[in-house]
């Protein structure tokens, strides 16, 4: 078996609702409830789901940039939820983070070259003037050049913003990059130019992605493997090909076929589920999904399905496959 | 009577500005295109190609100032209301032309009910209809859109309601008053993939039924492959492609369009790297000479960069030298 770099298990976090006298918690909001996968070196972990599904949640959790209620998170061995705050500052010199709003995640009062350097300094990396060679290094290997440095945030456009974040994550040069929704603020033909950039660096530099996008294609074409979640559980999790090509899950089925295919010959079968997604506060029982599922029977309602591994190696939590 | 083959609305040369402190900005450059009964029409492109003001164009709501409508005409039925008085606006705004925007969270007032809000519209073009009629229109509009519990749903307000079923109410109001035209500027951009297929369903279940035209915005050619008969495609507030969406598709004939439909990752079958389009869409009014793709195309002529080509061809257009001169089928084989 292969080591995995990065494992989480039984990752939860429940959010309280307070209300009523005395400001009693009277209910739980269960935003992920209970997930866990392992990341080997050196590839790509797509996390798929609609809003609200708890993907980028989970994906902060593993920074603990928010606090898991529950679980584990092995890092090289080492479970970061035992290390106290300033131990898990230094450990984010190896996981790092690109966000989804290349507006919103840029300091807008400082220049490209301080931003990128901030990380430098966090974790006491170089002195002056080699974290500022790093700078226009880091610079040119995203695309922009050196020059650039001395500018601001609002004189560049998405695009080249997320270029400026995909530099500041790597400044510390990390081995995982957690890039939630990376894209999704962008225009398609820049879109492709970020994908192809990210693809290439992880090539350069041996980087492990966990990638949390909700765009479908996107995310197949980035991964090696995929995790489809749905209201705070993982309901199946497989290589990207097999996952798109024959989905086991109903709700991937559903999700799958929902996407519009940019080829007018191709009309593809489409599988509509009814309703919304329930709200994490009052999941209903069992299986999370049966209310919408086409495919549900009597223990569906009844008794909640776990992960398990299929013949072929692919985890599927629905009862059908028992 | 109108014929099925004439338009019901057609824009004509329409151009567009923002007055700014910086002078004027166009935002829509010249622009022609028509729709015809029960037709839809898919307008693509990416940010700040011009789509959303052309239909705020059309729409008469233009913020203005700094947006005026400084040349060309847009005509709804054989009569030109590109510079029609703000009464006659009012009238046809709702009744004959509707509207539905992106975001169904702020499109919708929320100190007032789901039922005042539908009921207003309805009163608003039907002054004389009786209370309890309008009640019950109400409530077979918000059926018709699929929304279950529609008379409980009348005294919600829309905080209570999800982005899927705020986005139904929105076109419900918008086909109230059974326009012949539906605007819908990236009505499904803010919603998840599975509440998308559903609204995309509903849009086109409503137009077989009303026969009502649909003027599809977006930046999706995902959505456009699915749901449109023809398509425009704009860049940097010009048209650079027209026509069939089959033909589109499969020959696209300029390269701007050709990139892309190149950019756009595989759901089935992977490819190794994305096609790029090189650097980013210029600035509006940056580039005054020749095409204004020239400086991104990879099959950039001299003559690209100082003469401004035509949108030409037959029933599949495209503003490029390249397919003019060569009569190439396709850009790239």
């Amino acid at each position: 078996m292969i080591e995995s770099l990065l494992h989480v298990e039984n990752l939860k976090k429940y959010y309280p609702i307070k209300g009523g006298k005395f400001g009693r918690v009277s209910e739980t909001v269960r935003a992920v409830d209970g997930v866990s996968f392992s990341v080997r070196e050196g590839e790509t972990l797509g996390i798929v789901g609609e809003s609200g599904c708890g993907k980028s949640t989970t994906g902060r959790m593993i920074m603990r940039l928010i606090e898991p209620t529950e679980g584990k998170i092995v890092f090289q061995n080492r479970n970061l939820m035992n290390l106290s705050k300033k131990e898990m500052r230094k450990a984010r010199k190896d996981i790092q983070m690109i966000f989804q709003d290349p507006f919103a995640s840029l300091n807008p009062r400082h220049t490209v070259e301080h931003i990128i350097e901030e990380p430098m300094i966090v974790h006491n990396i170089g002195d002056r003037k080699e974290r500022k060679a790093r700078v226009e290094e880091l610079l040119e290997l995203v695309g922009l050049s050196s020059y650039h440095a001395k500018r601001y945030p609002h004189q560049f456009s998405g695009g080249q913003r997320q270029r400026i974040g995909i530099a500041r994550a790597l400044a510390v040069r990390p081995k995982v990059i957690i890039a939630d929704e990376p894209v999704s603020a962008l225009d398609v033909s820049v879109q492709s130019q970020v994908l192809n950039l990210l693809k290439d660096l992880q090539e350069k530099f041996n980087l492990t992605y966990i990638f949390i996008a909700h765009d479908l294609s996107v995310v197949r074409h980035i991964s090696d493997r995929v995790g489809v979640m749905y209201l705070g559980k993982l309901v199946e999790l497989s290589e990207s090909e097999r996952l798109y090509d024959d989905p086991k899950h109903p709700y991937t089925k559903a999700l799958l076929s929902s996407v519009p295919v940019p080829n007018p010959n191709v009309q593809t079968e489409r599988m509509i589920l009814q309703g919304d997604v329930p709200s994490p506060a009052h999941p209903p029982a069992g299986c999370s999904f049966h209310d919408r599922c086409p495919f549900a029977m009597d223990i569906c309602s009844k008794e909640r399905p776990h992960l398990k591994k299929l013949e072929d190696g692919r985890l599927v939590s629905c009862h059908l496959y028992d | 009577m109108l014929k099925m083959s004439d338009p019901v609305l057609k824009v004509e040369g329409l151009k567009t500005s923002f007055f700014t402190d910086d002078g004027e900005v166009p935002a829509v450059g010249g622009i022609d295109f028509e729709v015809k009964e029960g037709e839809i029409l898919g307008i693509v492109g990416e940010s700040g190609c011009g789509k959303s003001v052309t239909s705020l164009s059309i729409m008469g709501l233009l913020p203005s100032p700094p947006g005026k409508i400084v040349g060309g005409h847009i005509y709804y039925q054989g009569e030109d209301i590109s510079h029609a008085k703000e009464s006659k606006m009012r009238k046809l705004r709702g009744n004959e032309i509707a509207m539905i925007f992106q975001e169904p969270m702020t499109s919708l007032n929320p100190v007032f009910t789901i039922g005042e809000q539908l009921e207003e519209a309805i009163k608003l073009h039907n002054q004389r209809l009786p209370k309890k009629e309008i009640e019950n229109r109400s409530v077979e509009l918000l059926k018709r859109v699929g929304l279950p519990r529609a008379k409980e749903l009348l005294k919600e307000y829309p905080h209570e309601l999800s982005g899927g079923m705020r986005q139904r109410v929105m076109i419900a109001i918008a086909m109230s008053c059974n326009p012949k035209v539906l605007i819908a500027d990236e009505p499904t951009t803010a919603l998840d993939v599975t509440i998308q297929a559903q609204i995309l369903d509903l849009m086109i279940k409503l137009n077989k039924e009303t026969n009502t035209a649909i003027i599809m915005i977006t930046h999706d050619l995902g959505v456009v492959a699915q749901m449109c008969q023809r398509v425009v495609v704009m860049y940097a507030g010009k048209i650079v492609e027209e026509g069939p969406v089959k033909d589109i598709f499969n020959h696209p004939k300029h390269p701007y369009t050709e990139g892309l439909i190149q950019s756009i990752p595989d759901l089935h079958g992977k490819k190794e790297r994305l096609y790029t389009i090189k650097g980013s869409v210029p600035k509006p009014g940056s580039i005054t000479k020749g095409c204004l793709f020239a400086p991104r195309c990879e099959f950039v002529m001299d003559k690209c960069r100082v003469n401004t080509p035509e949108l030409s061809g037959g029933e599949h257009k495209s503003r490029c030298f390249l397919h003019q001169e060569q009569g190439r089928k396709e850009v790239r084989t």
